[in-house]
């Protein structure tokens, strides 16, 4: 039988380093490794010992580009092993400050990392050059994202200004309305990336996915929710690690996160929008349908436009918060810790974003568990890629590899994330 | 180190060792300067952004991350190699970053915390800045950097001058923006004293203490420091914590730490 490899040794593109091996033997695909050979880090580890304040700044650190996630699970855990409740215009900042991240985070990842994939340029600068006008309003959309995140956090990447209970110090009505006309530019432009996203060529590839992401009966989920799924699931937070465990595969010593019974799920912007369609802005939901997605889709290679449209629902939910905004009275609510066990799930860019801590009455940390989004679908991204691969192996070896990197960084993956986690042996025939 | 050609774009490389990317993503999130960037210099080797990988060797390397493992120990070398000039950037590429936590316990202890099944991970002792394997041009400071800092070192480079960053502590930045002294205002537990400028004296000005991202000033007085914060209350235990942050494993953050390890 005719056998064939793909491989790529060092993703591009994704964040952190991890690479890819697909084996083909004949029609079938006889192993598909997504490879992750980022260094671990030992987060759970060294956070035993440290004090609950400080988890929100050292947990940042395990992701540059997703740090306001990693607070915002951080600090809504610690409340809730607290029993404190952060309501009112505070919670409003904290969805505020989230907007900004999902803001930066999706139009680096649908211009810079994936739409390069879908038009055939290496990057982002060589798309520039056919598409400068596009690219330039990226950068724009970018930039104010970051410049939320900035204004609220005190800089886009390991924000200064969050903390257990609130934040440091309060922006004013008058700097956040200074926000206002370029969020309004954003709406616009991102409407204009919904456009530009939906004609862009898309594989033809469908999968029965188990979406789950928060869901919130009010709004479209940042930091609250129970955890939703579109075949059943409906848990409370505090149950995910009943209903979720890692499971070891045969071929590696990977840790796969799956549901229990059930196997490998799928969170994320295409997760969130299959489960909370509903709860997007009714601009959001009209240009989604126009874009010919309707109110669900289960082709990932459309995460790109979802993401368009996630972006859109972030710019029109800033400018909500912004013009409802009064400044409160405190900066945060005091903090009195005490012995127990705190979880939370918030909506990194990404996907669902699983923190634990355990703590002493000093309020030191006795134990940490941090379940990042791409650990839990590390899983899905490997069945996809066992599932696209053979009806188009008639491609050439080049073309093949490029639309499976294409696959993977439909997720886009965080390796720097999901590595204290992960690791896998790669083998070699 | 001056452009040879007019005719030639000088080559910039990013590499990644281990850390968060954030540090690289600052050269993205120069969203004003980026394409700019591009008309004067080639990016040749940028792995996050492209799929392109050019050979070197390459004018100016920029390493982000700390060598945590024996492969990583071996690839330094490889960079090196290829590299020009070879500049660090952050806290992992520069002190060994957070992870280096582990460089104060017994690792062994650490990947069984973390990991189900221990025997497959291969990792080094302690987490070592770039530094500490080879010869290191330039060291940038930050947990992240500062952007305009980077855009200041790849311009010096570039044009054979001497990046101008300054050494002082955060105080004199904190000063300059007339910022009321934390230490006197919010409480005792500011490191600004000892900390390398390079934020503009970002936490005092959110009304919070500094925790050292830009790692040690040149010639801080750590103890003098310590020895303050203990005449306002301030327990060994904390003041550990607070010297063993994201430049843990900075000669003077360590050494500091250590005195007060019971």
């Amino acid at each position: 039988m005719k056998s064939r490899t793909l491989k790529v040794d060092y993703l591009a593109r994704v964040e952190g380093e991890g690479g890819l091996l697909i084996k083909v033997s004949g029609k079938k695909v006889s192993e598909v490794q997504f490879n992750i050979f980022e260094p671990p880090r030992f987060f759970e580890a060294f956070l035993r010992g440290r004090h609950f304040s400080e988890a929100p700044d050292i947990t940042a650190r395990i992701c540059g580009i997703c740090p306001v996630a990693y607070q915002m699970s951080s600090i809504h855990a610690m409340e809730d092993a607290f029993g404190v409740k952060v309501d009112g215009p505070l919670r409003e900042l904290r969805r505020l400050l989230y907007c900004g991240e999902w803001i930066e985070s999706h139009a680096l990842h649908i211009f810079m990392l994936h739409a390069p994939d879908f038009l055939g340029y290496a990057d982002v600068i060589e798309m520039a050059k056919d598409h400068g006008p596009v690219v330039r309003m990226a950068l724009k959309i970018k930039k104010i994202g970051n410049d939320l995140v900035t204004l609220i956090g005190g800089r886009e990447i390991h924000p200064i200004n969050v903390r257990v209970g609130g934040f440091y110090k309060l922006p004013t009505k008058q700097e956040l309305e200074s926000l206002e006309e370029q969020l309004k530019w954003a709406v616009d432009a991102s409407i204009q990336t919904i456009k530009f996203t939906s004609k862009l060529p898309f594989p033809d590839f469908e999968r029965p996915y188990e979406y789950i992401a928060l869901r919130h009966e009010r709004e479209y989920p940042f930091n609250e929710g129970r955890l939703v799924s579109n075949k059943g699931l409906n848990i409370d937070v505090h149950e995910y690690e009943n209903c979720f465990m890692e499971e070891h595969v045969s071929h590696s010593n990977a840790l796969h996160s799956i549901l229990k019974e059930r196997g490998a799920y799928f969170v994320g912007p295409l997760a969130r929008y299959n489960v909370n369609f509903d709860k997007l802005t009714p601009t959001a939901q009209d240009t989604a349908k126009t874009a010919g997605i309707g109110k669900g889709t289960n082709n990932p290679f459309h995460g790109i436009i979802v993401r368009s449209v996630e972006m859109l629902y972030a710019c029109e939910e800033a400018l909500r918060i912004i013009q409802n905004y009064t400044i409160p009275e405190n900066p945060a609510v005091e903090i009195q810790p005490k012995p127990g066990t705190g979880c939370a799930c918030t909506e990194a860019p990404r996907g669902t974003l699983y923190h634990r801590y355990r703590l002493d009455e000093r309020g030191i940390i006795l134990e940490a568990k941090i379940v990042p989004p791409t650990s839990q679908n590390q899983k899905t991204i490997e069945q996809d890629l066992r599932e696209f691969v053979p009806p188009r192996l008639h491609l050439s070896q080049e073309k093949l590899t490029w639309q499976c990197e294409q696959a993977i960084r439909n997720y886009d993956p965080c390796i720097s994330c999901a590595t204290h986690f992960l690791k896998l042996e790669i083998k070699s025939e | 180190m001056a452009p040879h050609k007019k005719t030639r774009k000088p080559k910039l490389a990013i590499w990644k060792f281990s850390s968060c990317d954030g540090c690289q993503l600052s050269l993205l999130d120069c969203e004003e300067e980026l394409l700019a960037i591009t008309e004067f210099i080639t990016i040749a080797n940028f792995p996050e952004a492209s799929r392109n990988i050019m050979k070197g060797p390459y004018d100016v390397s920029l390493v982000e991350g700390s060598i945590t493992t024996p492969h990583d120990a071996e690839r330094i070398h490889q960079v090196r190699r290829q590299s020009k000039v070879l500049i660090t950037i952050g806290a992992c590429a520069t002190a060994g970053g957070i992870q280096a936590l582990r460089n104060f316990k017994d690792v062994k202890q650490f990947v069984a915390a973390v990991y189900a099944n221990p025997k497959y991970i291969e990792t080094l002792n302690k987490s070592t800045p770039i530094a500490d394997h080879v010869f290191v041009d330039f060291e940038l400071r930050g947990c992240p950097i500062n952007k305009q800092q980077l855009l200041e070192v790849i311009n010096a480079y570039l044009n054979g001058r001497k990046p101008n960053t300054p050494t002082y502590a955060v105080c004199v930045e904190c000063k300059r923006r007339f910022i009321t002294c934390g230490l006197v205002a919010h409480g005792p537990t500011c490191l600004g004293p000892v900390t390398q400028a390079g934020c503009n004296a970002l936490c005092p000005s959110y009304h919070r203490g500094c925790f050292g991202c830009f790692g040690p000033k040149e010639t801080p007085n750590t103890a003098a420091l310590s020895a303050y914060w203990k005449t306002q209350g301030v327990q060994d235990d904390e003041l550990l914590r607070l010297f063993r942050g994201f430049n843990a494993y900075a000669e003077a953050f360590r050494k500091e730490s250590e005195a007060h390890e019971k």
